[in-house]
């Protein structure tokens, strides 16, 4: 079992640890829907260390992540970052991604946990831009701060104005006395806040300032059971859950990153382009329950009939709806706003209604 | 870890509270603990007759469902309305406010095979 360099903190705050590939992780600390709210109302800060970091360097830098992602990289200039994924061969999700232009020939791939070992095989496998690659998942660690206070926190540790980055973009600069961190102006929970990228051997006094700067401002440790409700009502994808080696980006809602323009020839292109065009027969959708009880992973959607639609593949109760809400892949016929489906839950159909994602409005 | 002395326990981390021929349970503060917060507990067996080791209802915390075990055979005679509204009782209170049904036992000879405090304290440690 790996262990970030936070794992003694955690300990020590009292956090309860699970197993969360191959990492020992904090799954919550007070309580998920306590920590779910600090994020909400005020800030939480996550430890996401596990996390893995890819550098690509040099001549072949720009093709290989053109190749390999499915959003447009010519349209990211340095200092921006972009939500964007890698296909498969057949169309499918080798994993969703973070790519930083770091530099002018330097990219930085932030890719999931449980996906490390596959991805840089990935990569390794497909790099006939002959781009330099170097797994560095081991070496940085990742400390996100989120929720509406994270700028009024993190502010005094650094020289950089944060106002001054905007959503998926990022500067590098000191914090808390360490030169050289990436301050990303990204998330997974939909509230706002940054991310700092760190080496390992500065992710303690990182976040041990954070923490007596957050202290009197409401933030407080966050686990992974809250990051996991936070960005479920946010209505973003997990990987692993709504997105996987089978699902397609167009099937999972996510044509907005994958760009059919000149000059991006990325690998499975033409089925993706062909679903784009002649439509897809499932789409992956957020819905509320109407009835009372929660919607679970792998849990069938039915129609009024009890025909089989599709199935869960998040699902939560929300702590700011205090209803069930979910996402899962339905049917053609079944995905517009406001359909009414139900949910299977322990041989009872549940009513619950097709809604728009974010589920709340974090505005 | 809270073990009232004066409850009997189930190897499914139920408490039971015998009062004559009624048993009242709940899960115990061990189980709240391990599950983390609860946001739905779903009885629907109140008037029916159950088996002991039948499920009686379900219990939901953010990331987890679990089922809750009959810990005695009996009748559930009444269910904990509070919960539906307030299912945080059962985090905060697992032994008073969170308490889950009353039984009337059938057959009350099952007390005897209930677990005392020490051995429910043994089980868990």
């Amino acid at each position: 079992m790996q262990k970030t360099p936070l794992n003694e903190i955690h300990k020590q705050l009292g956090a309860k640890m699970v197993p969360f590939a191959g990492f020992e992780m904090p799954v919550e600390y007070t309580g998920i829907t306590n920590e779910h709210m600090a994020v909400r109302k005020a800030a939480g800060m996550f430890d996401v260390s596990h996390m893995g970091e890819f550098w690509v360097k040099g001549p072949g830098a720009f093709d290989f992540v053109q190749y390999i992602t499915s959003n447009n990289v010519a349209g990211l200039p340095v200092g921006k970052a972009q939500y964007s994924c890698m296909p498969n061969k057949n169309g499918g999700i080798v994993d969703d991604l973070i790519v930083y232009h770091y530099e002018e020939e330097k990219y930085m791939l932030v890719v999931n946990a449980a996906n490390i070992q596959k991805d840089w095989e990935w990569c390794n496998e497909n790099n006939r831009a002959g781009a330099e690659l170097e797994n560095a998942s081991n070496r940085i660690s990742l400390i996100a701060v989120q929720g509406p206070v994270a700028v009024e926190i993190m502010q005094p540790l650094t020289s950089v104005d944060l106002a001054s980055i905007p959503f998926y973009a990022f500067k590098v600069g000191d914090f808390a006395g360490i030169e050289n961190v990436i301050i990303s102006n990204t998330g997974y929970t939909g509230s706002g806040g940054f991310e700092l990228y760190i080496y390992n051997e500065d992710a303690p006094k990182v976040w041990e300032a954070l923490m007596n700067e957050g202290a009197d401002k409401g933030m407080l440790p966050a686990g992974l059971g809250a990051r996991d409700t936070l960005r479920l009502e946010a209505g973003l994808a997990l990987y692993g859950n709504d997105l996987n080696d089978s699902t397609s980006p167009i099937e999972a809602g996510l044509g907005w990153i994958t760009k059919f323009v000149d000059g991006n020839d990325f690998i499975s292109r033409p089925i993706l382009e062909k679903q784009k065009k002649e439509g897809v027969q499932k789409r992956l959708k957020g819905f509320v329950l109407e009835d009372r009880g929660i919607p679970r992973k792998d849990y069938e959607i039915v129609d009024r009939s009890g025909n089989i639609i599709g199935e869960v593949t998040s699902g939560t109760m929300s702590p700011m709806l205090k209803k069930g809400i979910g996402m899962g892949y339905l049917k053609k016929g079944f995905w517009e706003v406001d359909t009414e489906i139900f949910i299977r839950i322990r041989n009872r159909d549940l009513k619950a209604r097709v809604v728009k994602t974010p589920f709340v409005n974090l505005k | 870890m809270n073990i009232p002395e004066n409850l009997k326990f189930t190897k499914d981390h139920e408490w039971v509270k015998v009062e004559g021929n009624t048993a009242i349970v709940g899960i115990t503060d061990f189980a709240q603990s391990e599950l983390g917060d609860i946001v739905f507990v779903e009885i629907e067996t109140e008037d029916e007759e159950l088996e002991k080791e039948e499920v009686f209802g379900t219990i939901e915390a953010v990331k987890t469902v679990s089922d809750l075990y009959m810990p005695v055979s009996g009748k559930v005679v009444e269910v904990n309305e509070e919960l539906e509204s307030k299912p945080e009782l059962v985090n905060k209170e697992p032994y008073d406010g969170g308490w889950m049904i009353k039984i009337e036992m059938n057959n009350p000879d099952q007390v005897s095979e209930l677990l005392s405090a020490s051995q429910y304290k043994e089980l868990i440690s």
